[in-house]
């Protein structure tokens, strides 16, 4: 059981994000990690190797600081990783990061039988890189899965809609976009921050996916970031005396704001 | 929030290896998500969810992660001491939980005990899923363990213990107490299941320091234990004072967490509480309280790590673990202190970290040797006079 993980290094909630001048996600003023909901992702890989005595490797597209995301991936028990670094892909938006990561998945040998990604990525939160990506590797695409199993060549993936929850299947090869729901993810422990320092990494290129670079970075987007402006701050909120009509006030208040 | 921090102020990170800034960052990561968010609560109702914290110490590998072989991870001091620092950024009772079982019952078992006690315990210790205590201290003998009334008697191969111990960290939620008695020769160490018959823990309440942290009162009744209980490889008060160094180690770098948390929470409040209508970082008299605290804790982890660094290369002496300790822990609870002053009247609530880091002090300050007593130690190294008795 092979199992591919998309993995995005991203500049972390916690700190001031900010944009740089090309109005592109700063990346080097702000420090970066694994972003949070690819953990789910790898955790349910590994769950599932260690299960299926499978392996799991890490593809990431980053600058030179996304080895830290992959490093974080190995340490947490993955096997091996994959970095795509290439200055041009600078500003891609989500279709040519789909191509560079359908080329990449491409290259990799053994093929996958399943390809897990987070919901979305924590600073772009898009979300549709997922199904781009199965949409150009030909696999079926299942989305938001919460929980997920695998057996007798297929997954089966519960999707938890607000109303009624879903339980889809797929044959394998296919790709799985996993849900903050689906488990914990782990901690890394000495052993395996230890380990992952002896686990292979390799670096490719544009060149070496075959990939021409006019079709990524920040010419060929699609759209682009116009101009940006914080949010203005908070209004204060407003406080409703209850004069014995505090229900009335309140029901007026949420119709007012469409709440009803 | 502040621009920079006190280690970096300093370039810390420049003396570490990038294993040890992995592993400090790892356990820092786990502080900040699983324990900061609960440990004002787990202090504030004196309750700490120890054994299941434990078990999730065990699983990242912080329990003995100093020792080698028996499922410990086999790092290096300063690996150790940096673990230490990031647990005791939170509290010094997770420190303690972890001091306790890793430096004191662990170490006294690896050290000292036979390969069968080892392989009883070693694994499920380093795995968090048996806990362990440590036995020396006596009600009326604290600093001066040597007068010790708890007693071993040989009953043929058997040995009957009698007597009790107080303020043992893990106590009562422990599996395995290591306890130190007087025999008819001299002061041995045995390994105590603590389901044996005529073994009582009775937890401590009311205490107002490491509250997050159990501490209680042993009592053995006409225990008997089988000859294979004893630690065979050390004999007098050498054995528990060996054991003592290594946690007293753990504390030198421990104590400066609690520090740089007290220290870090102070200017971040002083950036954004406005007095007299601007920043009290603005003034002065905040500024110097806070260079004076930065340039303490700085130099505070310099030591450290020079004594981390004589440690690793197996030099390290008694005297200058005392040098550490007593510097370390006093700083440490004076920056405590200061940075309480900061805060105002929210430096009482627990809603702030530094007055409950200023109490934990207290008792860190205490244990492992006063300050009082290592100061007589430096003070024999450097006249060549004792002044204990
Ligand atoms: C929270 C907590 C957890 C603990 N956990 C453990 C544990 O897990 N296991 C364990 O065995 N013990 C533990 N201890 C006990 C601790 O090690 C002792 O409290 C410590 O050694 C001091 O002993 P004492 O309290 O009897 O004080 P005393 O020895 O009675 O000292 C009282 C005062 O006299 C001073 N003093 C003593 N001798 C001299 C001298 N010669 N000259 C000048 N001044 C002197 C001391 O410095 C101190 O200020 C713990 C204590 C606390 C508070």
């Amino acid at each position: 059981m092979n199992i591919v993980v998309c993995v995005k290094y991203v500049p972390d909630a916690q700190a001031d994000r900010t944009f740089s001048v090309d109005n592109t996600t700063d990346r080097a003023g702000v420090d970066g990690l694994l972003s949070e909901l690819d953990e789910y992702a790898v955790e349910e890989a590994l769950k599932i190797a260690e299960a299926n005595d499978g392996e799991v490797t890490i593809l990431t597209i980053g600058p030179d600081r996304a080895a830290d995301a992959l490093k974080k991936a190995l340490q947490m028990g993955a096997h091996r990783a994959v970095h795509v670094n290439d200055a041009a892909i600078h500003g891609s938006d989500a279709i040519a990061t789909s191509l560079v990561l359908a080329k990449a998945i491409q290259k990799l040998d053994p093929q996958p039988d399943l390809v897990l990604t987070g919901m979305a990525s924590t600073d772009g939160t898009m979300g549709v890189v997922p199904t781009m990506l199965a949409e150009r590797l030909g696999l079926p695409a299942v989305t938001y899965a919460s929980e997920l199993t695998v057996a007798d060549g297929k997954v089966s993936v519960r999707r938890d809609g607000d109303l009624a929850s879903q339980t889809i299947e797929a044959t394998l090869p296919a790709l799985v976009s996993v849900t903050d729901q689906i488990n914990e993810p782990r901690y890394p422990s000495f052993k395996g921050i230890m380990a992952a320092k002896k686990k292979p990494v390799d670096t490719w290129t544009l060149a070496d996916l075959g990939v021409d670079a006019e079709l990524v970075g920040l010419t060929a987007a699609w759209t682009t970031v116009e101009s940006f402006s914080a949010r203005p701050p908070r209004q204060k909120g407003q406080i409703v005396t209850d004069e014995g009509d505090g229900g009335s006030k309140l029901a007026v208040f949420l119709g007012e704001h469409k709440f009803l | 929030m502040s621009t920079t921090d006190t280690f970096d102020l300093y370039g810390i990170d420049d003396l570490l290896t990038e294993d040890e800034r992995d592993i400090r960052d790892a356990v820092r990561a786990f502080g900040v998500k699983e324990l900061r968010p609960h440990v004002a609560t787990w202090f504030d109702e004196a309750k700490l969810p120890a054994r299941e914290l434990a078990r999730e110490l065990g699983g990242l590998g912080v329990l003995g992660m100093h020792l080698e072989g028996y499922g410990c991870a086999g790092l290096g001091a300063v690996t150790y001491g940096l673990a230490c620092l990031e647990l005791e950024a939170v509290d010094s009772g997770l420190r303690s939980l972890v001091s306790v079982q890793g430096s004191l019952a662990m170490f006294a078992i690896w050290k000292y005990g036979t390969e069968e006690q080892k392989q009883e315990w070693l694994p499920r210790m380093a795995a968090g899923e048996a806990v362990g205590c440590f036995g020396l201290t006596e009600a009326d003998y604290g600093s001066n363990p040597g007068g010790m009334r708890t007693i071993a008697k040989r009953d043929g191969d058997d040995w009957v213990l009698n007597g009790s111990k107080l303020w043992i960290t893990n106590g009562s939620i422990a599996d395995v107490a290591v306890v130190w008695a007087r025999t008819d020769e001299r002061i041995r160490g045995f390994v105590v299941p603590t389901d044996t018959p005529g073994f009582t823990a009775n937890e401590i309440k009311q205490k107002l320091s490491l509250r997050a942290s159990v501490t209680s009162e042993l009592v053995f009744e006409d225990l008997r234990l089988p000859g294979s209980a004893l630690l065979p490889e050390v004999a007098g008060l050498r054995g528990p004072l060996g054991c003592l160094d290594e946690a007293r180690f753990g504390i030198i770098f421990g104590s400066l967490g609690a520090a740089r948390d007290s220290l870090a929470t102070a200017v971040d409040y002083s950036i954004s509480r406005e007095v007299f209508d601007k920043p009290l970082a603005s003034y002065q008299l905040t500024q110097k309280k806070i260079a004076d605290m930065a340039v303490e804790l700085g130099n505070g982890m310099l030591l450290a790590l020079h004594l981390g660094r004589l440690k690793e290369k197996g030099t390290i002496s008694s005297d200058q673990i005392s040098v550490g300790k007593l510097n370390n822990v006093r700083k440490s609870l004076e920056i405590a202190r200061e940075s309480r002053t900061i805060l105002g009247a929210n430096g009482i609530s627990l809603e702030y970290s530094p007055i409950r880091h200023a109490a934990n002090l207290e008792s860190v300050l205490t244990y492992e040797g006063t300050s009082e007593v290592h100061t007589l130690v430096v003070g024999k190294a450097l006249t060549g006079i004792s002044a204990f008795g």
